[in-house]
């Protein structure tokens, strides 16, 4: 399977596509103190501020119940932070309207734990949702689709259904389908958390070439050997707080 | 929205229907079964009422001209009772007519009449038929006072029950189709509610992605739509076969010259009509509700 990754290749994402020369988001999240108070009173984050700039990877550790999550949804607009100011590739998250969260989430790729693909879809159809839904034009559609399954190594499998692949192919099909778009920003919710070690390192092979083809990547991991294998920035979230935030930094939890 | 994305939604939404063909089928038999018993009781309850009409429109008045009125004042009557509202038609009488038709209605009895050749004990009369018969007996008591009117006669006890009666079943079957267009409602959306809960992944991922709240409606309408149509096509089929039925069957076997159903065409098509609206109305309105609560932007 790991054959079908064309390893040397650089994606050519066209990210500057869209409004980057507007230059108001070089910096591509910046969060001010943000806190978030869920309704039956649970605080998942006490004041969070960071900035994380456009093609950084940057891996988000801490145990479960940390926080890690709630900050992960208020990036895609999945919550809404109870105090605080939030940008995301240029959308104002705190004044933004609930409509606006559509053209958010058209600039974020998401990929979690558990896939998330539709088990009625074919592989194809899967990754072709994503472009239906911005409005693309049939024949982009299938140049597109065709492009971003042959960079994750599935160009073979387009007509398979879920089901029929493996976990660590399902999960390179949740990443074709983030990827179409063009996104500015990928965010993974322990993306290889289902998946076997070598799976893993697919995975994250894949992540890496997008990032270098300058995406951002932002990782929610529990796995201590990829972080400390490939280094990147790491920050730590406990408690609702950032505890640590580490260039080129170790998972720092005994896992 | 663009032509292209139309189409993509009614492709999606047929798509969809056949994909969860299970689900769809659930929905299409909670839309048949209740269309089956709202049709039935539509017809049912248009048929009494049409039945109800029938027996109202038979009812007129007969305004009895005093025996002493000269030819004047007899058509002086006839004027009067053409100024009140509500009048269709007055028709005249005379006394030889009123007792050839009292003959002829009593048959070969009636004929004894004839025999004895005396004088006719009958008086003038004048026949009036009303726009609403409801307003039978205040227009009668109103005609009673004019003068040289001996009597008004309209049956009064029967009418009265006629009227009393026909308003009694008008309101049952108006409550019972009511009550069953709501349960029709509630079923079906209910149903409805089930299979998109099963969806609900589906609509995630949709938003994850970046659709528009219509995006993902659309195609759920389209599918709720499709589930009414396709729901209604047996209630159809048993409407117009039962009434044809019934309608050759009643034919045959009626005595009573006022039970007339109301004919096949084009009563049959308008209440298929009805009961198709009625199913793709609940169908797009609970597919489109329940999309509703798993939509979060």
């Amino acid at each position: 399977m790991s054959k079908d990754v064309k390893k040397t290749r650089i994606f050519d994402v066209p990210l500057l596509k869209t409004n980057l020369d507007k230059g108001d988001w070089i910096t591509m999240i910046k969060m001010k103190d943000v806190k978030k108070t869920y309704p039956n009173g649970v605080q998942a984050l006490n004041g969070i501020t960071i900035d994380i700039d456009l093609g950084e990877f940057v891996y988000l550790v801490g145990q479960s119940g940390a926080g890690k999550s709630t900050f992960i949804k208020i990036i895609f607009g999945d919550e809404k932070a109870s105090a605080g100011d939030v940008k995301v590739a240029g959308h104002d998250l705190v004044n933004m309207k609930r409509k606006e969260i559509p053209m958010l989430r058209r600039d974020i790729g998401v990929v979690f734990q558990d896939f998330k693909l539709l088990p009625t879809m074919t592989v194809y159809e899967n990754v072709a949702f994503a472009l239906e839904v911005v409005e693309e034009t049939p024949k982009n559609i299938r140049k597109r689709v065709m492009e971003v399954l042959d960079q994750v190594g599935l160009k073979n499998k387009a007509r398979f259904i879920p089901d029929e692949l493996s976990g660590g192919e399902q999960q390179r099909v949740a990443i074709a389908r983030a990827i179409a778009n063009y996104p500015k920003l990928l965010i993974a919710d322990e993306p290889t958390g289902n998946l076997d070690p070598d799976t893993s390192w697919e995975i994250m092979k894949i992540l890496e070439e997008i990032n270098a083809a300058g995406t951002t990547i932002i990782m929610a991991t529990h796995s201590k050997e990829i972080v400390n294998t490939i280094k990147r920035r790491v920050i730590a979230i406990d408690g609702g707080i950032i505890v640590r935030d580490q260039h080129r930094g170790d998972y720092g939890y005994e896992s | 929205m663009r032509a292209r994305t139309f189409k993509r939604h009614i492709r999606e939404g047929f798509k969809n229907t056949w994909r969860n063909s299970w689900m769809t089928l659930a929905s299409i038999g909670a839309v048949t079964t209740t269309l089956i018993l709202v049709g039935a009781f539509l017809v049912l309850l248009l048929n009494i009422n049409h039945i109800a009409e029938n027996l109202e429109e038979d009812v007129e008045i007969k305004v009895l001209v005093d025996l002493t009125a000269n030819e004047e004042e007899t058509i002086a009557v006839g004027e009067a009772i053409e100024r009140l509202d509500n009048i269709q038609s007055v028709t005249f009488s005379t006394k030889e007519e009123e007792l050839e038709r009292l003959m002829s209605g009593l048959g070969d009895e009636g004929d004894v009449f004839g025999l004895i050749d005396q004088e006719n004990p009958l008086n003038d009369a004048y026949v009036v038929k009303l726009v609403d018969p409801t307003e039978t007996v205040n227009v009668a008591e109103e005609i009673a006072t004019f003068d040289h009117v001996e009597d008004v006669n309209f049956g009064e006890d029967f009418v009265q029950n006629l009227f009393d009666f026909n308003a009694y079943a008008r309101n049952i079957g108006l409550v019972l189709i009511v009550a069953l267009v709501f349960t029709a409602i509630f079923l079906i959306s209910n149903t409805i509610k089930i299979t998109i809960f099963a969806r609900r992944k589906e609509i995630e991922i949709m938003q994850l992605v970046g659709a528009t709240k219509w995006f993902i409606r659309w195609p759920f309408f389209v599918e709720g739509l499709l589930l009414g149509f396709l729901g209604s096509l047996v209630p159809i089929g048993f409407i117009v076969g039962g009434y044809y039925y019934l309608e050759q069957n009643i034919v045959a076997v009626n005595q009573f010259d006022f039970v007339t159903l109301i004919p096949f065409a084009p009563f049959v098509w308008q209440v298929s009509g009805i009961v198709v609206m009625i199913g793709v109305v609940i169908g797009v309105w609970g597919s489109v509700m329940s999309v509703r609560k798993f939509l979060k932007i």
